[in-house]
């Protein structure tokens, strides 16, 4: 807790959540785990209720209008905090590196809150790697394309997975290859989506991991239905789910 | 030789000009970063150029100036050449002890293709030579001949100067005048077409031997 | 090469199709992580790459902006030189002015080095459609032409060929075209190499009139750069009387200087090479030649006015955004329909031909958006961003433009999404294990998640976010 911005102000860190539509609605899990998580660490955690979407989907699939416009409704509601933190690289990077394409591509002014997808906000702002966590498991992380590429978060991720007691930390074949998502990609090609899932899938059996992690519940929906559909009895989990593990969740 | 006889296409030309003005019109003006290497002082550029010469499957002598001549020699005789094209403006010891036994074939007036074809290689000199890519550069200048000379035969016998070579690119491009044609050669005609991987010997020559004089 | 791309499906059904071909799949897996593994070696031998792509994008974006200086300075170098310079507005033109010009040699056959830009105006079907054969001397071209196939990379247009259906088009195609595959031809790369020589060389010494394209044109001087590993490039530059090069106007460089920063990015990006092993460099009609020189439009100028699309007239045809794409390495280069495949060809194809057809307006879909074409972009191309600028050109089909005007609505108010998601929860048991409509392409290989009975929100609202 001793990131200059904060501290010298001696104010507690205080966080706007950005849950992201996905989350929001299918993985209300990771968003409690975040809260839980980054309250453990001292932080004020709120959730702006007026939050809706990034409008990556829209952006992403040629649908500009709606997606500016979502643009924009998301600048009003995120514009006043100092820190927004999300837990999707993905949405992350729709906020930080799109907003400003999208602006140009479209001739309009827009908002770019600073949003740090949470393994950023933890080990730069916050400057921790040991969260407190606790995870006896055998698990594998997939770095995610756009946490990857588009934010750069570098080894952060397993920087804090190595900091997790129990946790055996299993390399992932062909890490930085896209697992085949990519929003609607996933059902405009299908053959394509699941084949490179399918090699994603064979990479992550090959680990031998009980566990696939990622920042990003989009990819882990994507592996996950297909290791589910396979019955490998692989389980995927987001980071921020096994970052809020402690002894006490035992 | 003829001179076609085609009309001019002015209009295509006016047409894509006003399109190309039209296009760009109001788009900002663009600063160059020019912050790469220029230079690459230290660098050891006889070994280096030997290694990546030889990276590249081109087979690489390292002798000293006075000893040129005799390297030449033995490196014909291990090649069995026996008939050889060489260039006008290659210094005389070189030339003559390539021409030792051997017959000399000269460019002048210039052969025809297919008489290049019947000859068993070529001894040329260069213009620069870049020891990071392996890169030897002619110029068509004194010692090196027209573009076909280091082409058509199937071997090629080239001795740089030690004070011809350059660490980087950026410098061998300074060094050279675009008037001249070049070429610039990286080892021995070679191809990646099949399966993306590398294998020696196509059109060009198909071995390529440097020596370089220390 | 008398198949064209004409009339091909959308990307979609073209890759479903390639990604059940198991020796396809294969070939090009083996092929593209073969020269990934070299690019990333050499590219990280250079301590200043990040550098160089970075004078390469603006060197580029420099010459764009002040395209219409540098072409005429280009055509006053290469006039004053002795060299003849042409303009085609289109492909119509280049075509015909490529086979008046072979006409005045009065000659009945040329020699080819392969070239993007005469393959995208489909040169060689017009000149045989005139009674003039042209012969394509690249190894890949060679194969692509002998087995009547179609290109599907930009630097290997013969990559989903493995050796052994290379030696196949040898045994059974050569013979047609000139002097047979050697009896005994086995299938080791350096065999297949020395019997393109043999079919080749006697080609070489005797045909008069050769057609290239170019990697590089530098305006101040009126130089021409071409880049190649065989030799077969300089053979159709230095022997044939008639020299005649149809170069894209977006080739262009400024100075003799900037060849410094792409005799770099080139090789290393392409090849994985420190440097291919020849280049051939010149400016005119020299050693007794007639040189001609076809300045090539065809749609660049359009490009160029796309403020965002135009990043793509950057592009130096390295192929290295093929290579990492795992999009390409499944569904292989003919899918893209056209000469262009990969991620590059789905900015630049329907950039342009327009976005008129079917599988035109699919290309900018054939992407997960995961930017290793962008990392990997010598001239730093932001294929992504142009991929998603495209999308938003592109008429979309009205069930999805209704599905999406329905989720902007939902998303539009927050009372909306948290109705939608109540909505959703309640009936989360009655969701089929198969969707039905397009969403079906999920579930045919793929699980759905398990709908939550709370969402975040309703979470947060009733809880106090956890506090109570």
């Amino acid at each position: 807790m001793n990131h200059p911005e904060f501290c010298e102000r001696g104010l507690a860190v205080r966080v706007a959540l950005f849950i992201t539509c996905v989350n929001d609605t299918l993985f209300p899990g990771t968003g409690r785990a975040v809260v839980s998580l980054l309250r453990r660490l001292g932080c004020e955690v709120e959730f702006p209720a007026a939050q809706t979407c990034c409008g990556q989907m829209h952006v992403n699939t040629g649908y500009q209008a709606e997606g500016v416009k979502l643009a924009r409704h998301f600048g009003e509601v995120f514009a006043g905090y100092d820190a927004v933190v999300a837990p999707s690289g993905s949405c992350a990077s729709m906020v930080r590196e799109q907003y400003p394409r999208l602006a140009r591509a479209a001739g309009v002014t827009l908002t770019v809150p600073k949003v740090y997808d949470l393994s950023e906000f933890l080990v730069d702002v916050l400057e921790v790697t040991d969260v407190g966590a606790y995870f006896p498991h055998r698990v594998t992380y997939h770095p995610t394309c756009h946490s990857l590429r588009g934010l750069r978060v570098g080894d952060k991720p397993t920087k804090l997975l190595e900091q997790v007691r129990g946790l055996e930390l299993v390399p992932l074949p062909a890490a930085d290859e896209c697992c085949g998502f990519g929003g609607t990609f996933a059902v405009k090609n299908p053959a394509i989506s699941s084949a490179m899932c399918a090699d994603k899938v064979r990479n992550v059996m090959d680990t031998g991991a009980e566990v696939l992690c990622a920042a990003d519940n989009s990819c882990l929906m994507h592996i996950g239905g297909t290791l589910k559909r396979q019955r490998t009895g692989v389980r995927v989990m987001h980071l921020a789910e096994i970052l809020a593990r402690t002894e006490a969740d035992k | 030789m003829t001179s076609p006889m085609i009309p001019p296409t002015r209009s295509s030309r006016d047409l894509i000009l006003a399109r190309v003005r039209a296009a760009v019109r109001g788009a900002p003006e663009v600063e160059i970063p020019r912050g790469y290497r220029t230079a690459a002082p230290g660098t050891d550029l006889v070994s280096l150029l030997a290694e990546r010469l030889d990276d590249y499957r081109a087979q690489v002598h390292v002798v000293p100036e006075a000893e040129v001549p005799g390297a030449v020699a033995a490196a014909l005789d291990r090649r069995g050449a026996a008939r050889l094209v060489v260039p006008g403006g290659l210094p005389e010891e070189w030339r003559r002890a390539a021409a030792a036994g051997r017959e000399i074939v000269r460019d002048d007036p210039p052969l025809r293709a297919d008489e290049l074809d019947r000859v068993d290689g070529v001894l040329t000199a260069c213009a620069v030579a870049v020891a990071e890519t392996g890169t030897i550069v002619l110029d068509s200048g004194p010692g090196q001949g027209r573009r076909a000379l280091t082409l058509v035969p199937d071997y090629h016998l080239c001795v740089v100067r030690a004070a011809q070579i350059v660490a980087i690119v950026p410098e061998a491009v300074a060094r050279l005048d675009p008037a001249a044609p070049q070429t610039w050669i990286a080892g021995p005609s070679a191809t990646s077409d099949i399966e993306l991987n590398r294998v020696e010997g196509v059109h060009g020559p198909r071995t390529l031997e440097v020596i370089i004089a220390s | 090469m008398s198949r064209t791309f004409v009339g091909m499906p959308a990307f979609p059904r073209n890759a479903t199709r390639a990604v059940q071909n198991s020796q396809l799949r294969y070939n090009l897996r083996k092929a593209t992580h073969t020269i990934r593994g070299k690019r990333a070696a050499v590219v990280g031998e250079l301590p200043d790459w990040a550098e160089l792509r970075a004078a390469g994008k603006a060197i580029k974006d420099h010459t764009l902006r002040n395209l219409d200086t540098y072409l005429l300075q280009l055509e006053e170098a290469v006039t004053r030189a002795g060299g003849h310079v042409h303009w085609a507005a289109d492909a119509a033109e280049a075509n015909r002015i490529v086979t008046d010009l072979v006409r005045a040699t009065g000659e009945t056959s040329v020699v080819k080095v392969k070239s993007m830009a005469t393959q995208e105006i489909g040169l060689n079907e017009h000149l045989a459609a005139r009674g003039i054969t042209a012969y394509e001397t690249d190894l890949a071209e060679l194969i692509v032409q002998l087995g009547d196939d179609l290109p599907s990379h930009i630097l290997v247009p013969a990559i989903h060929r493995n050796r052994a259906e290379i030696r196949e088009i040898f045994l059974s195609k050569m013979a047609e075209w000139g002097r047979p595959a050697p009896e005994r031809l086995t299938d080791e790369p350096r065999a297949l190499a020395e019997a393109a020589r043999l079919h080749l060389r006697e080609r070489f010494l005797s045909t008069k009139v050769a057609i290239s394209g170019a990697n590089f044109m530098i305006a101040e001087t009126g130089t021409l750069v071409v880049l190649e590993s065989e030799g077969n490039g300089r053979m159709c530059l230095t022997l044939p009387e008639t020299l005649i090069s149809v170069v894209g106007i977006e080739k262009l460089l400024p100075t003799w200087r900037d060849l410094e920063v792409f005799l770099q990015l080139l090789p290393r990006s392409s090849t994985g090479e420190r440097m291919n092993p020849y280049t051939s460099m010149w400016t005119g009609a020299v050693d007794g030649q007639e040189f001609h020189l076809v300045l090539l439009d065809n749609g660049r100028t359009r490009v160029l006015a796309d403020e965002v699309g135009r990043q793509a007239l950057r592009c130096i045809r390295c192929s290295a955004c093929l290579n990492v794409c795992p999009v390409y390495e499944r569904a292989g280069g003919h899918a893209y329909g056209s000469v262009y495949p990969g991620p590059i060809g789905a900015i630049l194809t329907p950039q342009l031909r327009g976005l008129g057809s079917e599988l035109d307006r699919s290309l900018p879909y054939a992407s997960s958006l995961c930017g290793a074409c962008f990392d990997a972009c010598p001239v730093a191309i932001d294929i992504p961003e142009v991929l998603v600028h495209l999308r938003a050109k592109a008429r979309h089909a009205r069930a999805e433009r209704a599905g999406m005007r329905a989720a902007g609505w939902v998303f539009d108010r927050p009372e909306r999404l948290a109705r939608a998601q109540r909505l959703g929860s309640r009936f989360r048991r009655l969701v089929p294990r198969r969707l039905p409509g397009p969403l079906a392409a999920w579930t045919d290989t793929r699980d759905l998640p398990d709908i939550p009975a709370t969402s975040f929100r309703d979470w947060w609202d009733k809880t106090d976010g956890g506090r109570r």
